[in-house]
């Protein structure tokens, strides 16, 4: 699936951030006006726990770039275990997405803290960089008729 | 069809500065479901909510998302507003375009293309939702204090004053914890027992206070406000109804085993209280070292002389069930057990190698010299003791890599109270740093000093034998030099470790701790006394290590949250739980084990199934239990468990919309 990629393409990238940790770590990097590319829109979910693989799979059905799905640290959830359950489920979740043609890199889960702002910045920056390399990423349907 | 308002913030030129609000506003009217949209300089203002109402009733709205500074901000605010208008609080959304647009791009266009993307999710979640109502429970007004350390005994005298029923749990024998075999407190140099009995005989008499000493929490069900609570009343052989504690038993008691009180510097009996201003004042057996009991059944001289028959060889103990409306953690802390990881020190082979709380109990007046400073090996008076502060503390290799706080202070009040009981003795003290945070505190090491303390940086390596003496090798690091300090007696002040069971405790109440095992605070600077489970608090040095007056506000502050709970008569609760879809349910149970609070459970329900009836197992959720993780409806197989207010369909919306 050759895609040309038209300048200026920006890619749409969705990030699930948990409302304790990391969309605090985002709300953080505003306060302290860090800049991070624009192409990354926040989802606010409870606990990274929230997201049901299915949300993933939707976004790049529907042509998201890429996903990132943020929580707290390993051992500090608000929810006391919920991470844990994400870090597994997306542990297999990136097996499944490569077994459909999707270039697993395109999703990423972070832990990054409510005090981590700069540690958010970064992040997305970095995701950011990496999906733009990647190129857009085409809708299954699309790609079924390509 | 939804009719949703769109409002968009300028916040001055906070958001306008960077964001074209006209063009937002522009393109969020085309948003299929929007009837109206605006945009105001301050929304979260009296007439910016004002404005918001009007639209509200001019343009029929039955939902509205805002276009402002983060929810985590003014969420509450834009609820509150909505409770007096037509619309359920819950049917609101904002889509955060200061915090994650305006402030942190400086792209105009860009920035302006991301918050209409922002508002197209929230205006596209919104369509999705649902009208939610809180839900209300009744407040058991009696709290568990688990622990009767100071922390604990403050807590629960502070909750007995309000008004409300209390009750101490204690796995000891007597409440008072580490503070009362203290000797003397720091900076004042109070007398340690002098300050802490009165409390305790204060809780043991408050009418609204209930001890229950040698018992330990066995099981903990329910929620906020209704806990239900298994205790386990440990074989205490003596009834405490009859005893009056005359003490005869206790003197007559052949057997003599090691007293953990004193720090295993002398010996108590096994018929015995911990010390003699227990509280409660009643003797317990120790049935392990019982000749009665675990022995060859041949003594029951403490029965013989019983004037009262109190004792009761036959005692089982017993579970106890209370309900309770909150807990409060107080259990305090323990010392490393340091002979395991300090060989170099000996490892325990030396007896005049003494922890801080020995030394504690040897210069105590009730202790076991009656408080002259005497070493263990031979009981001379030692002449030169070296201090070694941090055993255990600051150290990754060999510890802990926090600081253990109190070591510092207490120090120094050893190094005091030695060269105030031996004139003609010498003490050194091995330091990393000296920590002095507190009132009066910094003052006392300067004091100390004066005094005549030998300050010396540095680590020792190794402690060894030689005659009579114990020779402690280190490092001058300010000299830069190898130092060496012959002593009569060395004293490690070793690390606050949380108390052994802990990890057993935070299980039964699901409560969260630290890598070292220190219960976890639900926020570490605006929530330290709550956990992350509420009705559940937490007290002292099970938290963290800290000192006496840290721990007593502490404590004090955890009864003021016990009360502002109790002062309810019902509790709201938060409506966005998880819920399930009988219909879709297949009882499958993967949601059980995803859920930290145990709110989970199933039940069998009677479904209509091609016109039979039949029973089915379906999953249930307890409403006050959840606290909306959603970590359920994540793994839910059937999408039949759902969180409300960010269900499967309000998600999808929002990922929809963004994809466009």
């Amino acid at each position: 699936m050759s895609v040309n990629i038209k300048e200026g393409w920006e890619p749409k990238i969705l990030a699930f951030c948990c409302n304790w940790c990391t969309y605090t770590g985002a709300d953080l990097a505003g306060l302290n006006r860090m800049k991070y590319p624009e192409n990354v829109r926040v989802a606010r979910v409870p606990c990274s726990s929230r997201v049901n693989p299915q949300f993933v799979i939707r976004a790049f059905q529907k042509g998201c770039d890429g996903v990132l799905v943020c929580g707290c640290h390993p051992g500090d959830c608000h929810y006391v275990t919920g991470n844990y359950f994400t870090r597994r489920r997306f542990m297999l979740m990136k097996k499944l997405l490569e077994y459909n043609g999707i270039d697993p890199n395109r999703f990423q889960a972070r832990w990054i803290s409510g005090s981590e702002a700069a540690k958010f910045r970064d992040t997305v920056t970095r995701v950011s960089e990496q999906i733009k390399e990647l190129g857009p990423n085409v809708k299954f349907r699309e790609g079924r008729w390509s | 069809m939804a009719r949703i308002g769109v409002f968009i913030c300028h916040c001055g030129t906070n958001i306008a500065g960077v964001v074209d609000v006209d063009e937002v506003v522009k393109a969020a009217g085309k948003f299929p479901g929007v009837a109206y949209a605006t945009e105001y300089k301050y929304l979260c203002s009296e007439p910016g909510q004002q404005t918001i109402k009007a639209a509200i009733e001019e343009h029929n709205l039955d939902r509205i998302v805002i276009g402002s500074c983060s929810p985590r901000m003014h969420e509450v605010t834009f609820r509150k507003m909505l409770m007096s208008t037509k619309i359920n609080p819950y049917m609101l959304e904002v889509a955060n375009i200061r915090e994650q647009c305006s402030w942190v791009h400086t792209d105009k266009e860009k920035a302006t293309e991301k918050a209409i993307d922002l508002t197209r999710m929230a205006v596209a979640k919104v369509c999705k939702s649902k009208p939610l109502f809180p839900d209300s429970i009744g407040v058991t007004k009696r709290a568990l204090v688990i622990g009767g350390g100071i922390a604990g005994i403050q807590a629960a005298l502070d909750i007995a004053d309000a008004g409300y029923a209390v009750d101490i749990v204690e796995k000891e024998a007597s409440i008072g914890g580490h503070m009362v075999m203290l000797d003397k407190t720091f900076p004042t140099l109070d007398c340690s027992a002098c300050i802490s009995t009165p409390k305790m005989v204060e809780a043991g008499a408050h009418p609204n206070v209930t001890l229950r000493a040698y018992c330990e929490v066995e099981s903990v069900k329910g929620y906020v406000g209704n806990f239900e609570v298994d205790i386990r009343q440990k074989a205490k052989y003596v009834d405490h109804d009859t005893c009056t504690g005359c003490g005869a038993c206790e003197v007559k008691c052949p057997i003599k085993v090691s007293s953990a009180f004193n720090q295993g510097m002398c010996d108590r009996t096994v018929m015995y209280k911990p010390f003699p201003q227990a509280v409660p004042s009643k003797p317990v057996i120790d049935a392990l070292n019982c000749r009665k009991i675990s022995g060859d059944g041949k003594c029951g001289v403490c029965a013989a002389v019983c004037p009262l028959k109190a004792v009761n060889f036959e005692d089982k103990g017993e579970i106890i069930t209370e309900k309770y409306g909150a807990i409060i953690v107080a259990t305090g802390y323990e010392l490393i057990k340091w002979q395991d990881i300090y060989p170099e020190y000996g490892g325990g082979r030396f007896e005049d190698v003494i922890t801080g709380i020995q030394f504690e109990r040897l210069v105590n007046a009730s202790g076991p010299t009656e408080g002259h400073i005497r070493r263990p090996s031979d009981g001379a008076e030692p002449k030169d003791i070296a201090i070694i502060k941090c055993v255990g503390s600051r150290d990754i290799n060999k510890g802990k890599a926090y600081c253990s706080r109190a070591c510092c202070m207490y120090s120094a009040k050893h190094a005091h109270q030695i060269l105030e009981k031996i004139p003609d003795g010498s003490v050194h003290i091995f330091y990393m740093d000296v920590r002095t945070p507190g009132k009066g505190y910094e003052e006392f090491y300067d004091r100390t000093r004066e005094d005549g303390a030998n300050y010396i940086r540095g680590r020792v390596s190794k402690i060894f034998k030689e005659g009579n003496k114990l020779i402690c090798k280190g490092e001058d690091t300010l000299l830069g030099k190898p130092v060496s300090v012959e002593a009569d007696m060395v004293i490690l002040e070793t690390a606050m470790v949380p108390a052994t069971d802990i990890s057993k405790l935070t299980g039964i109440l699901s409560i969260g701790s630290d890598t070292d095992g220190w219960v976890q605070e639900a926020h570490p600077k605006l929530r330290p006394v709550e956990t992350q489970t509420a009705g559940i608090f937490l007290a002292g040095t099970c938290q963290g290590p800290k000192d006496i007056p840290d721990t007593v506000a502490q404590g004090s502050a955890a009864a003021v949250k016990v009360c502002s709970l109790f002062s309810k008569v019902q509790m709201e609760t938060s409506p966005i739980i998880s819920a399930v879809d009988r219909e879709k349910c297949s009882g499958c149970e993967m949601c059980i084990p995803c859920c930290p609070y145990k709110a989970i459970t199933v039940i069998e329900i009677d479904m209509h199934e091609h016109g039979k009836k039949v029973k089915m197992n379906v999953s249930d959720v307890n409403s006050g239990l959840c606290q909306g993780c959603g970590a359920c409806a994540g793994a839910c197989r059937s999408g039949a468990i759902d969180l409300k207010g960010y269900t499967n369909d309000q998600i999808l919306m929002e990922v929809d919309a963004l994809c466009l």
